[in-house]
């Protein structure tokens, strides 16, 4: 339905910012995402920054899918 | 004011004359092959190989590189992957009247460079100057002339199962930059074309290793397009492999944003050999010495020689047929 | 950071997360006699799945149906034909995303528009498109707006933009589609068994998870909201067939780095301030009531449907089978189109055309000859 990219802010303007993605940049809306700081990681959609990457949450899921990669392997 | 390009320029008289001393001879010299009306010369060989290739890029200045950079590289890669030694080149230009001649100063120049670079030289030439509005810019046209040495071919027809796939560097730099330069999809990036012309580096493989089945430069079409008509003209299966293909991280991240695929965008300055099993080694190391080389990687291999088809393994292991572009490439939202 | 998101597409992490849906896939098959049904939703998926070769390898395990979640795809013709249409007047600026401009209308495609001496423009992002009719104040720019919930935010703030800059020769032909009412849909008519969903990652970034306790609780339907890189989906999979095997319907937050429990807020409010849910016209399904929004009556003047008088005649009837395939009932080898007489050079159903779309993911990945 909809292409969605992580993408690093580099810097922040009033209505937009400009974002990078594996050192390929472009600005992108951040109306949805007021709350953006420099240095945050968003998902970006024709254009618009969606939503703020959580690094906590992100962590969360990558121990979780270890585990479950892990998990039964030594029963 | 500056100078421009005015249809007087292309009429075969005074200005024109002015205009091919002031920007043509200058930057190719007048040689000694181009006093006639063609040029004339001999070649070192009986077997000859003959191209040629029409350029039309936008913009036509470009990170890396100008259109005349391409036409000259364009060409020259042309007859060296074919497994000639490229000599000589002409080049047909059509103008849009008001052209700054600035402009087209720095293209000769450009195309001088390239062409000493590349060991080659520019012996005949022709100017268009056409009305504003009916072309963008400039078209350049280039024909080449090369030679095939004795013993030296390329040998397609002995590829067999197992054979090495190699590349001599990232793919996709080029399509990559050029969309940048144009800045319409608001791509912004540092990365330069790979425009360059690569009868080096394939000299310094050709003269040191047999066992090279085939070379080809994927320009239009991207890697996935060469290997498929390879595949096809050649009735082999190819196999290459997601993740030994070298590709740039800003490349990748373009086509993360516009949801295209670094496999079909065009190179200007890359080259696929397949070569027996025995000289990857060797092939992998004289590439790497060479500045055009340094990414060199091995890709994949040819599976069999059964069917006409490229295919690709996946991450996960699995494989999946690849095809020839199909249109152009498109920005999607979905 | 840039570690963790590449850790997403782990290779050795997507090979092991393989075998255990594998296994689970497996128990499951024991206890029912068949594969577990898992419907993905968005188009994005069907693409990705297909790419990674997910679908490929999981053939014997899991059958993965490919949903509703391609916008192109699930237009149907008339309304096609109607915004290609829009491009043959004179003095227009046509802009949309680069999805639409080759998919097939009646008479032709925005592309053969295009090439015929139209001015068709391809932008990246919908206020690109008022920036366009800001420079050419003597053209009448309309932007055909396609898209699900992720996209009709972006919407408004294109129409944000032209009010508040007080653009007056820029408007917009919608024809969006919203998730809820479709899956109801589905699985009111019972169109294809389907044990669960994997659900759209990014529309759920604008919904938010809280919006789709309606398939748990009235359907005891399980979902989950996956992401959409390999070792994403593999999670999301396994915990879809996990909730069969337990016999539970929960709905489950797979993607929670990006997805919250009550979606985007400024997202929804700009929606619910600038649109209002309207009746839309599904390919192969119909009218279904307030599965779309479309411009409130106070901005009518961006409304293109009131600004142009589009009469579109019956569309071309042909073989394709796009309707029953965004409803998951055939799959595009069941078409005998496919891959013969549509291919996505030629395309024939706009299936073939969005990167999206089920038979453009089976015929670039999953073809074997
Ligand atoms: S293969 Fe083509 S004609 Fe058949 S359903 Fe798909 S898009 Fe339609």
């Amino acid at each position: 339905m909809c292409v969605g990219v992580p993408a690093k802010v580099i810097e922040k303007y009033e209505y937009s910012a400009l974002v990078d993605v594996m050192g390929s940049q472009i600005t992108v809306g951040i109306i949805f995402v007021p709350e953006v700081e420099v240095g945050d990681y968003v998902i970006v959609h024709a254009g618009q920054a969606m939503s703020v990457i959580d690094e906590e949450n992100a962590k969360l899921s990558i121990e979780e899918w270890r585990r479950l990669a892990d998990a039964g392997n030594s029963e | 004011m500056e100078e421009r390009i005015s249809l007087a320029h292309g009429d075969g008289g005074e200005l024109a004359h002015k205009l091919i001393g002031d920007v043509f001879v200058r930057a190719f010299g007048h040689t000694e092959e181009s006093r006639f009306d063609a040029a004339l010369f001999t070649v070192p060989s009986e077997k000859i190989a003959v191209t040629t290739d029409s350029f039309v890029v936008k913009p036509v200045f470009f990170p890396g590189g100008n259109i005349g950079k391409l036409a000259v590289a364009g060409t020259v890669n042309d007859i060296a992957v074919s497994g000639a030694v490229p000599l000589y080149l002409t080049a047909g230009f059509i103008i849009e009247e008001g052209f700054k001649i600035k402009d087209l100063k720095e293209i000769a120049e450009t195309m001088a460079a390239e062409a000493e670079k590349a060991n080659v030289r520019i012996i005949a030439g022709d100017t268009k100057v056409v009305e504003k509005g009916s072309i963008d810019g400039i078209y350049i046209n280039t024909s080449g002339v090369g030679y095939v040495e004795k013993n030296r071919a390329v040998n397609p027809d002995g590829m067999e199962p197992g054979d090495s796939i190699i590349v001599n560097g990232t793919i996709g730099d080029h399509g990559i930059a050029i969309l940048a330069a144009r800045g319409e999809l608001g791509i912004q990036t540092e990365l330069p074309s790979d425009c360059a012309a690569l009868n080096g580096l394939i000299k310094n493989v050709l003269s040191e290793v047999d066992g090279v089945r085939i070379m080809r430069d994927p320009t239009r079409g991207g890697l996935a397009t060469t290997l498929v008509e390879i595949a096809e003209d050649f009735q082999a299966t190819l196999e290459i492999d997601d993740e030994l293909i070298p590709i740039r991280q800003e490349v990748q991240g373009a086509c993360d944003i516009l949801g295209y695929d670094p496999l079909y965008l065009a190179n200007e300055g890359k080259v696929i050999f397949i070569v027996k099993k025995e000289r990857e080694e060797q092939v992998l190391k004289i590439l790497r010495e060479h500045e055009l080389g340094q990414n060199a990687a091995v890709i994949g291999r040819v599976v069999n020689r059964e069917k006409g088809r490229l295919q690709l393994k996946t991450a996960l292991g699995t494989t999946r047929r690849l095809n020839r572009l199909s249109g152009m490439m498109l920005p999607r939202i979905c | 950071m840039q570690e963790i998101l590449n850790e997403f597409s782990s290779p050795q992490l997507s090979r092991k997360l393989l075998e255990k849906v594998k296994e689970s896939a497996e128990k499951f098959i024991e206890k029912h006699g068949r594969r577990p049904a898992i419907m993905e939703v968005c188009g994005s998926h069907t693409h990705a799945l297909a790419e990674t070769g997910i679908k490929k390898v999981l053939k014997d395990y899991v059958n993965l149906i490919s949903g509703p979640g391609c916008p192109v795809c699930v237009t149907e013709q008339k309304s096609i034909d109607a915004m290609i249409k829009l491009a043959d007047g004179p003095d227009r600026i046509i802009c949309t995303f680069g999805d639409m401009v080759r998919v097939p209308g009646t008479e032709q495609s925005l592309l053969e528009a295009k090439t015929a001496g139209k001015d068709i423009r391809i932008v990246y992002s919908p206020p690109d498109a008022v920036k366009i009719a800001e420079e050419n104040p003597d053209k009448e720019v309309i932007f055909l707006g396609i898209g699900f919930e992720t996209t009709i935010p972006i919407l408004a703030v294109a129409l944000q933009e032209a009010l508040q800059k007080n653009i007056k020769n820029f408007s917009m032909w919608m024809t969006t589609k919203l998730v809820e009412p479709i899956l109801r849909t589905l699985l009111d008519t019972n169109a294809t068994k389907i044990d669960g969903f994997l659900l759209p990652g990014h529309v759920s970034i604008v919904l938010g998870k809280n919006d789709y306790q309606y398939l748990a609780e009235e359907y005891k339907i399980p979902g989950v909201i996956a992401g959409f890189e390999p070792v994403e989906m593999l999670s999301s999979i396994y915990k879809l067939i996990n909730q069969f095997l337990d016999g539970r319907a929960e709905i489950e937050n797979d993607y929670p780095a990006v997805v919250s429990d009550e979606g985007n807020p400024v997202a929804k409010q700009l929606i619910a301030k600038y649109f209002e849910p309207v009746d839309e016209a599904w390919r192969g399904i119909g009218i279904i009531p307030k599965s779309g929004m479309d411009i409130r009556g106070e901005f009518a003047e961006f409304n293109a449907k009131n600004r142009f008088q589009i009469t579109v005649g019956e569309p071309r009837k042909t073989k394709c089978r796009c309707g029953e395939i965004i409803r998951g009932m055939v799959a595009p080898e069941d078409c005998p189109l496919f891959g013969k007489a549509c291919t996505p050079l030629k395309p024939i159903g706009p299936c073939m055309v969005s990167a999206e779309g089920t038979c453009a993911a089976h015929y670039q990945y999953m073809r074997e000859d």
